[in-house]
């Protein structure tokens, strides 16, 4: 590599190699590119914004990638990142920052890999199979008009911080991207689990388990195998647990004849 | 897009129903595997305890069994179970290939998915070869030991022939080894797909027992051949 000037010693010279698809129906491949003189402050897209920038002054087609808040919370990024969902920290893409890498490194970014989640372009997914998870099951049914009395329905603090954590999820996909068999069990766990540790997700809890799972297989995504990479992988830490937890509604489903 | 209706969801068909299959027959293996261990631990009791042990099993309940009724009874149900452990197995197995079509260029998590694949089958290759040596065509592989009439006589002599071969005694430690790695992640698995670890507490709970049981069969299983192949019992 050529030494570049480096505006301060702290900045890294790095080579990508970045995965490239036209469409849909393009083979795509991995294609290198080299950026220079990366602020350790950097975000992981901030990196990307700098690698367009060049690509764009010499009249390439920039590299098409999703975010949209870049503050962690709306799950619309997600990279895999030499082989990490979401890049070496448990933290989503946009809030991965430079200084998890070291001068000279060479970094592979590809796009979320499953069948359930086609390519539109380059690294960008399209995730709407989550979508459709969610419509099949993943609600509760409320009268409209005034919110009820807050107290109406007292809710046990450890269900209450259970299902707290389950609403973290942000349905960014990593846990599909790091599964070794494509799966969304934490996804829809993380769900279950929410709405199931409340007493306002009751009535319709074993109806969902099912149109819920019966929807993710129809999508394409595979079975779990229990393995835990997708807990490893989540930027939210949403644990293993949740997937017992659907389990076992689903098993309860089963013996009330679902 | 539209959202596709799906015909009347049921539970019995979604890929938890078959990891539930999975789970109970392989809790079924699980307690036959512990009985066919303390079986083999007799034969440090000698030949008359070992053999009585066989012919024992044999007769159980009679006359309310055939002979041989309960022995039946078992590998019925154990071949019933292997169907059902296998058809679920490679249905999901080739579920989680066509869930990924594409692989990546660089992946760095864990592949104990393809251990438990992989290894379940040298478990099941394993099984057809010990059904042939022990149970179904009892040939005389050692050639310097007793012949074919004193081997089907006794369990015994057939077992301490075997075993005083290193290189047979190295295919059922090998073997072994593929069962405990089996046993370690399996018997978590199936308490976590059976719903019994909805907690960080319960999860490291089911862990342990599945690390326990699998350190207890190799363990089992491993001191009546190497008792034999070191000359403790004769
Ligand atoms: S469970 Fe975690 S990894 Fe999976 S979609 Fe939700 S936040 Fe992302
Ligand atoms: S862009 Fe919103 S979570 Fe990363």
């Amino acid at each position: 590599m050529a030494t570049s000037t480096k505006s301060d010693p702290k900045n890294m010279d790095l080579t990508l190699r970045i995965w490239r698809q036209d469409g849909p129906s393009d083979r795509g491949h991995l294609q290198t590119y080299e950026v220079s003189d990366i602020s350790p402050d950097m975000s992981f897209l901030e990196m990307l914004d700098v690698l367009n920038e060049q690509l764009n002054a010499k009249g390439e087609e920039p590299i098409a990638f999703d975010s949209d808040c870049r503050e962690g919370i709306c799950g619309m990024c997600g990279l895999m990142i030499s082989g990490h969902a979401h890049g070496p920290e448990k933290t989503t893409t946009c809030q991965l920052h430079m200084r998890s890498f070291k001068d000279g490194d060479t970094i592979t970014v590809e796009p979320w890999r499953a069948d359930a989640f086609p390519i539109i372009k380059d690294l960008v997914v399209d995730r709407s199979s989550f979508d459709r998870i969610i419509q099949a099951g993943g609600f509760i049914s409320v009268n409209t008009g005034s919110a009820p009395e807050a107290n109406a329905a007292p809710v046990p603090k450890q269900k209450a911080d259970r299902a707290f954590q389950s609403a973290e999820c942000i349905g960014c996909g990593a846990c599909v991207a790091a599964c070794p068999n494509a799966s969304a069990m934490l996804f829809m766990g993380a769900k279950v689990t929410h709405l199931g540790e409340l007493p306002q997700g009751q009535p319709e809890r074993w109806a969902r388990v099912v149109s819920m799972v019966s929807q993710h297989d129809h999508e394409g995504f595979g079975g779990c195998t229990n393995t835990g990479a997708c807990s490893v992988a989540c930027p939210k830490g949403i644990p293993q647990d949740v997937i017992s937890t659907l389990n076992k509604d689903l098993r309860t489903a089963m013996r009330q004849g679902g | 897009m539209a959202t596709t209706t799906l015909s009347a969801p049921t539970a019995r068909k979604t890929t938890i129903a078959l990891k539930l299959l999975m789970a109970v027959t392989g809790a079924f293996f699980v307690l036959y595997v512990l009985l066919h261990m303390y079986g083999n631990l007799k034969v440090l009791a000698g030949q008359e305890a070992f053999d009585t042990y066989a012919h024992h099993l044999r007769t159980f309940g009679e006359p309310m069994l055939p002979y041989g009724g309960l022995l039946w009874i078992f590998r019925i149900l154990l071949l019933g179970s292997l169907i059902g452990h296998a058809y679920a197995a490679f249905t999901l197995w080739s579920r989680a290939g066509s869930a990924r079509k594409t692989k990546y260029a660089v992946l760095k998590t864990a592949a104990s998915a393809q251990w438990m694949r992989w290894g379940g089958v040298a478990i099941l290759l394993f099984v057809v070869w010990h059904l042939i040596h022990f149970t179904i065509v009892k040939p005389v592989i050692n050639v310097d030991g007793p012949d074919a009439a004193a081997i089907k006589a006794s369990p015994y002599t057939m077992v301490v022939a075997s075993f005083q071969l290193w290189w047979m005694v190295l295919i059922y430690l090998l073997a072994l080894a593929a069962l405990g790695l089996h046993l370690a992640h399996g018997v978590f698995s199936a308490q976590q797909t059976l719903g019994f670890t909805q907690t960080p507490k319960a999860r490291a709970r089911a862990k342990g027992i599945g690390n326990l049981t699998a350190a207890l069969v190799v363990v089992g299983f491993a001191i009546p051949p190497l008792s034999i192949l070191f000359g403790l019992v004769k």
